[in-house]
């Protein structure tokens, strides 16, 4: 994780005790994708997209927060986060 | 059916949708309907904002929280009740909220200003009127098939008497340049990080000068709620809620189209699929255009999909039609799943961009199980397809309206 990452999860990320409630299955990946994904958004949004999205539209979800959102992630990570996500998250 | 004061006691685990529990694991969860995401289940809850009731809570940060039905089976929808929608989790401090600024200028204005909340409300005429803010993603979690976003069911919509200064009278008091083309509409809220893009939206110049377009301050006789863009946002009825800005604080008038993802990328119909009529037509392409007025539409309030009544006795079906301004002029009803419809009977108009209630009588339904079918059509000629139109952001799901229920 990167020291900018690690200061926004620090300062930026006050979770609500009911955001906290959420959480997402325990398999390869998982860490990345809490460390990155809710340093803007609740993980809620990964449960209810599920379980549809094929591997490629996931693909293109990751994409779409790098590239549309500016989400920090370099490519080694976005594959594992949509590795982890077709596989746990994946329909 | 609920009464409005079982919802009010009503908290999380509630049995709000009742008749949802015959349905599945879904219905484990108080208002939601069997052919959303499975998902959802697991993470939708009802839970109460600070000054709301308990809505259903469909992602916590940004909040995305949509109106349980039962507050829907009403012409006006309560400012406690209204639903809640944040792109970016960015969310304004309630404390600058109290120094708000309307700042006003641009390279397509005469000149620049800057107006207080109180200027607002006392140099331009004060108007009102009751619209519907409707999400163009309203319905997406019920797409087949499913595609990704916020998974709404039916409650990403409300009316309410909005009262404001026109946006014609605030921009042509700043003087509007020829050369203007749109108004670009900036709101308080941000994004989390610097390089996602702001919820930045414009407006065809000539629908910012509609006489109907609101800078609102007061929802139903209230401030605006903070979770709906106190202590002013855009109304622009007819429209989808994506140009409703909350929350606005910069209004600017460009001589060039405005050209960021929240335009080019998101928010955007494919060319020919649904009936626009106004339409936002700089900002077309030759295969995609962005979504505009909201098309004709219903909602079944009463009964509920799944539930068991008594047959025998006469059943009232009933609900809410809309469409983007154009006016409704019939709902029609089947008991017998379309083999047979009915005109229901059409409560009072008040006003093209309000909820149209409907409602008819069955005199004594037989036993046995049947499909309730409506369709809305409006004065455009225009009615409900019987499958949601497929596209890819799940926008403008206006299918025909099913309730199954069983009579005993």
């Amino acid at each position: 994780m990167s020291k900018f990452l690690a200061l926004l999860l620090l300062t930026a990320v006050p979770a609500a005790a009911a955001e906290s409630d959420v959480t997402l299955k325990a398999a390869p990946g998982h860490d990345l994708v809490e460390t990155n994904c809710q340093v803007c958004h609740s993980l809620d949004y990964i449960p209810m997209n599920s379980p549809f999205l094929p591997q490629k539209t996931w693909d293109a979800e990751v994409h779409k927060m790098i590239k549309a959102y500016g989400a920090p992630i370099d490519e080694k990570d976005a594959q594992a986060i949509i590795d982890y996500l077709s596989k746990n998250y994946g329909g | 059916m609920l009464s409005r004061r079982d919802v009010l006691k009503s908290t999380a685990g509630a049995a709000l949708g009742a008749p949802m529990l015959v349905r599945g694991a879904l219905g484990a969860v108080p208002g939601l309907r069997a052919d959303l995401p499975a998902g959802l289940g697991d993470v939708a809850v009802l839970e109460a904002l600070p000054g709301k009731r308990p809505l259903l809570k469909l992602s916590y940060r940004p909040p995305n929280y949509e109106t349980p039905k039962a507050y829907l089976d009403a012409p006006i929808t309560p400012n406690d009740a209204f639903f809640v929608r944040y792109h970016l989790a960015g969310l304004p401090e309630k404390a600058a909220l109290e120094t708000w600024r309307l700042k006003l200028g641009g390279p397509g204005a005469e000149g620049e200003r800057e107006l207080t909340l109180d200027q607002l409300k006392t140099e331009f005429e004060p108007v009102e009127l009751t619209a519907i803010c409707q999400c163009s993603g309203n319905r997406r979690g019920l797409a087949a098939p499913h595609v990704p976003g916020v998974q709404w069911g039916d409650g990403a919509m409300g009316a309410a008497r909005w009262k404001g200064a026109r946006l014609k009278d605030v921009l042509t008091r700043l003087g509007i340049k020829k050369e203007a083309v749109e108004l670009v509409m900036s709101g308080a809220d941000a994004p989390v990080i610097e390089q996602t893009p702001k919820f930045v939206k414009s407006l065809p110049l000539w629908k910012a000068l509609d006489e109907n377009a609101l800078i609102a301050y007061g929802m139903n006789g209230e401030p605006l709620p903070y979770y709906n863009g106190y202590p002013a946002r855009i109304v622009i009825p007819g429209w989808t809620g994506t140009y409703w800005i909350k929350h606005v604080t910069e209004l600017q008038l460009v001589t060039a189209p405005l050209d960021n993802f929240w335009m080019k990328t998101a928010y955007r119909l494919p060319q020919g699929k649904f009936p626009q009529i106004e339409r936002f037509t700089g900002q077309e392409n030759a295969q995609t255009m962005p979504i505009t007025e909201m098309v004709v539409n219903s909602l079944i309030t009463f009964p509920e999909d799944g539930q068991a009544l008594p047959a025998g006795k006469p059943l009232e079906i009933r609900g809410l039609a809309w469409d983007g301004g154009y006016g409704i002029t019939g709902v029609a009803v089947s008991a017998d799943g379309g083999a047979s419809w009915v005109p229901a009977v059409l409560g009072e108009d008040t006003g093209r961009f309000a909820f149209r209630r409907w409602s008819l009588t069955l005199p004594a339904p037989k036993a046995g199980k049947a499909m309730i079918l409506v369709k809305a059509t409006n004065r455009a000629g225009e009615s409900q397809p019987d499958e949601p139109i497929v596209n890819p952001g799940g926008y403008h799901n206006n299918a025909v309206q099913r309730a199954a229920i069983t009579l005993a």
